[in-house]
């Protein structure tokens, strides 16, 4: 994989790794991205019957603030400017879901102005099928996502500036 | 029964040489006029037979069914009265456009933008014709008949359906 | 010297109070509004286009994503309007549980309402309160039909299932408890003195104006115009039901707001009646040719499984012609325009938008005042994006 990790791989970096890992996926803040009836079920997942807030998330509406980006509902060629131009106003580290069978690949909306899935411009990590998913589905999708962060190699060492953080996938 | 029906009644005492066709189906009369009379129409029924509210304005693309191309669609409601009236005018390719009837209501500002975005129909006097729903820079009227449902950049889809 | 211009300002589409993707463009002197310019389109998909390439079957789902607050009164505006090219009579315990879903469904939007238009507006608790009852509609959806949103329940002729038998009872209870629910909604909402300041005198249209513009439903009801199309052009059975229409005075947001929670509590009171006239009978129309057979002749015959496999494959063809059918939607009037050209696909659908329509009215509403007030505008319009954009 040709990975350089300065700081070498022995316990004292790995724990460190693994708390930085733990504070990140605790508290994933994700941008308020809702475009069609997937954010409602966003929106009622966030409240009180399934509660996100148990998992540490809590929605911002500003890109600066925000960790991560559920894209929930169909993306439309004429909106995909600017979820690209949100996405990078996001800072590192970052990770993409995309909700719903409209942002993973379309959905039933095969059409002259409908973006067939959203990682033709944005690098997804977790894919949530269904229309709309159900609340559950969106859980198992975060808790997917809270395992691939758990499983990130240096990312104490990113974040004080030496060398990259690496993915690995979802157990 | 359509001749029955008050508008019908009032618009061929008054403009017998527009109106083209009326048919009755499933209880609602549809009134088709020539589209050069388009907005003395719609005014002598929002003044003086009450319909006071114009429900939806459309069109619809007949490509290679009948001599003229689009057909434009005014519903028509009268709240006083509570009725319904469907008022047809013919528009051709190669003269592709009409009246507006913002002058009439409101409410056909957006409605006649949207049809001009899908459609390609001109609206002579419109306040601001301009595109609604797909970016201002996009090339073609995607509800046309020989519009491809996928886009003209994409493969259209070859598999089953159903 | 110093001098002073207009600022434009992009109320973006990604933005937390435009209840989707809705871009304005404003122009503003200080904290005032001089002038906004919609900018709609961000989730266009072509849905009508798509439903010239779809049997009447297959529209059905895509009907439901439209409004995604309300899908089964989009599924009920498009099947009346099928059912009427058709001709057919549907039966009368398929007719009182659409009533029953459509009342429910009337609920559902108006609490989504509630909650994002106080969350808008600052009162975050009545979001939180109104997505709790929320769920009771959502698992009601779940019971009937397996899906909690977008439940495309209604088939051509009737149900698509007979609902079980735990679906009474719950209703029941939801619509006994949903009175008390409102009761605290308005405890918390209607004589807060920060809530009147923000909502009376906001966003005034008079009703002439409104007749203009187009606006329809609960928007004009506030505005005094005494109309109701469940009342006036009844569809579906709603000439059995006693509810009232309320109707609003001052033409201001407060009254929009009045408006829809006594809407609210009619809706409780038509799924009472509705519950009591339930009796047992089938939940299909017996035309072989539209609607599907049972399933038990479906796995056990093989004639039932021909007939299944032709209507599912081929659709059912349609007469030429072309209807328009209009239902009250918990937004306005929902207005569907199909034409048959006699096949077994629509040669072209019509949605009309009540949203689409009452949004133009947007600058009239608030032009002159200030740009707080714009949020409790649009909350108090009640737009969906799915159903401007289609």
């Amino acid at each position: 994989m040709g990975v350089d990790n300065p700081l070498g791989e022995n316990i004292i970096t790995t724990s460190l790794d693994k708390l930085v890992n733990w504070s990140r996926k605790s508290s994933i803040w994700p941008m308020t991205f809702g475009l069609a009836c997937c954010a409602i079920e966003m929106m009622a997942t966030g409240a009180s019957h399934n509660d996100l807030d148990r998992f540490g998330i809590i929605f911002r509406a500003s890109p600066r603030q925000s960790d991560c980006i559920i894209i929930a509902g169909t993306v439309t060629k004429k909106m995909l400017p600017v979820i690209k131009v949100v996405y990078e106003q996001m800072p590192e580290p970052k990770w993409v879901i995309a909700m719903g069978a409209c942002a993973c690949s379309g959905g039933i909306f095969d059409t002259y102005s409908v973006v067939q899935g959203i990682d033709e411009a944005l690098p997804v990590d977790v894919y949530i099928p269904g229309c709309p998913p159900r609340p559950e589905a969106l859980l198992y999708g975060i808790m997917k996502l809270q395992d691939k962060i758990w499983n990130d190699k240096n990312s104490f060492g990113s974040a004080i500036g030496l060398g990259e953080r690496t993915e690995q996938a979802a157990a | 029964m359509a001749e029955n029906n008050r508008a019908v009644i009032k618009l061929k005492e008054k403009f017998a040489s527009s109106i083209v066709d009326v048919v009755e189906f499933r209880g609602e009369v549809t009134v088709t006029v020539t589209k050069s009379d388009i907005i003395d129409i719609l005014s002598f029924l929002k003044s003086s037979l009450s319909f006071n509210l114009l429900t939806d304005v459309t069109a619809i693309d007949y490509l290679g069914k009948k001599t003229e191309r689009f057909m434009m669609v005014y519903q028509l409601y009268s709240i006083p009265n509570k009725d319904r009236l469907r008022i047809k005018a013919a528009v051709a390719e190669n003269e592709c456009s009409i009246q507006s009837a913002t002058q009439v209501w409101q409410t056909a500002n957006w409605l006649e933008r949207e049809v001009y975005d899908l459609f390609g129909i001109n609206f002579e006097n419109h306040p601001d014709l301009r595109r609604i729903l797909m970016t201002p820079d996009w090339v073609g009227h995607p509800l046309r008949k020989d519009y491809p449902l996928q886009g003209p950049d994409r493969e259209p889809y070859k598999g089953r359906l159903s | 010297m110093a001098t002073t211009e207009k600022m434009t300002l992009n109320m973006g589409p990604q933005h937390p109070s435009t209840h989707g993707v809705l871009r304005m463009v404003l122009e503003l002197d200080g904290e005032v509004i001089t002038k906004i310019t919609p900018d709609i389109g961000f989730l266009h998909r072509g849905v009508e286009k798509l439903s010239e390439h779809r049997t009447y079957h297959q529209v059905l789902p895509l009907t439901d994503r439209l409004d995604y607050l309300a899908p089964m009164s989009n599924n009920l505006g498009y099947i009346l309007a099928v059912e009427k090219l058709l001709d057919i009579e549907v039966p009368e315990r398929a007719q009182t549980i659409r009533i029953i879903m459509a009342e429910m469904t009337r609920l559902q939007s108006h609490l989504v309402w509630l909650a994002c238009h106080a969350l808008d507006i600052g009162a975050m608790t009545v979001f939180i309160y109104a997505f709790r009852e929320r769920e009771v509609v959502m698992e009601t959806y779940e019971l009937i039909s397996g899906a909690r949103m977008t439940s495309n329940f209604f088939r051509a002729g009737g149900l698509s299932m007979d609902v079980p038998p735990e679906f009474e009872a719950k209703v029941r209870k939801f619509a006994a408890d949903m009175p008390g629910y409102l009761d605290q909604y308005e405890g918390l909402l209607t004589t807060n003195p920060i809530w009147l300041k923000r909502t009376v005198g906001n966003g005034v249209i008079s009703a002439e104006d409104a007749i203009d513009y187009g606006i329809t439903g609960p928007a004009l009801r506030g505005s005094g115009v005494d109309w109701d199309l469940r009342r006036d052009n009844p569809y579906a059975g709603y000439e059995n039901y006693k509810f009232e229409i309320p109707v609003g005075k001052n033409c201001d947001t407060f009254d929009r707001y009045k408006v829809r929670l006594v809407e609210m509590r009619e809706a409780c009171k038509i799924i009472n009646q509705a519950l009591d006239n339930l009796k047992p009978g089938p939940v299909l129309a017996d035309c072989p040719q539209i609607t599907y057979p049972p399933k038990e002749n479906v796995y056990n015959t093989i004639e039932g499984l021909i007939h299944h496999f032709k209507i599912a494959s081929e659709g059912y063809p349609v007469p030429e012609g072309e209807v328009y059918q209009g239902v009250e939607a918990p937004k306005g009037e929902l207005g569907f325009y199909i034409v048959s050209d006699g096949t077994s696909k629509p040669y072209r659908m019509r949605i009309r938008p009540p949203s689409f329509v009452n949004l133009q009215a947007i600058e009239k509403m608030s032009k002159g005042s200030m740009l707080a007030d714009l949020v409790a505008v649009i909350g108090t319009l009640d737009i969906v994006l799915g159903e401007i954009d289609r």
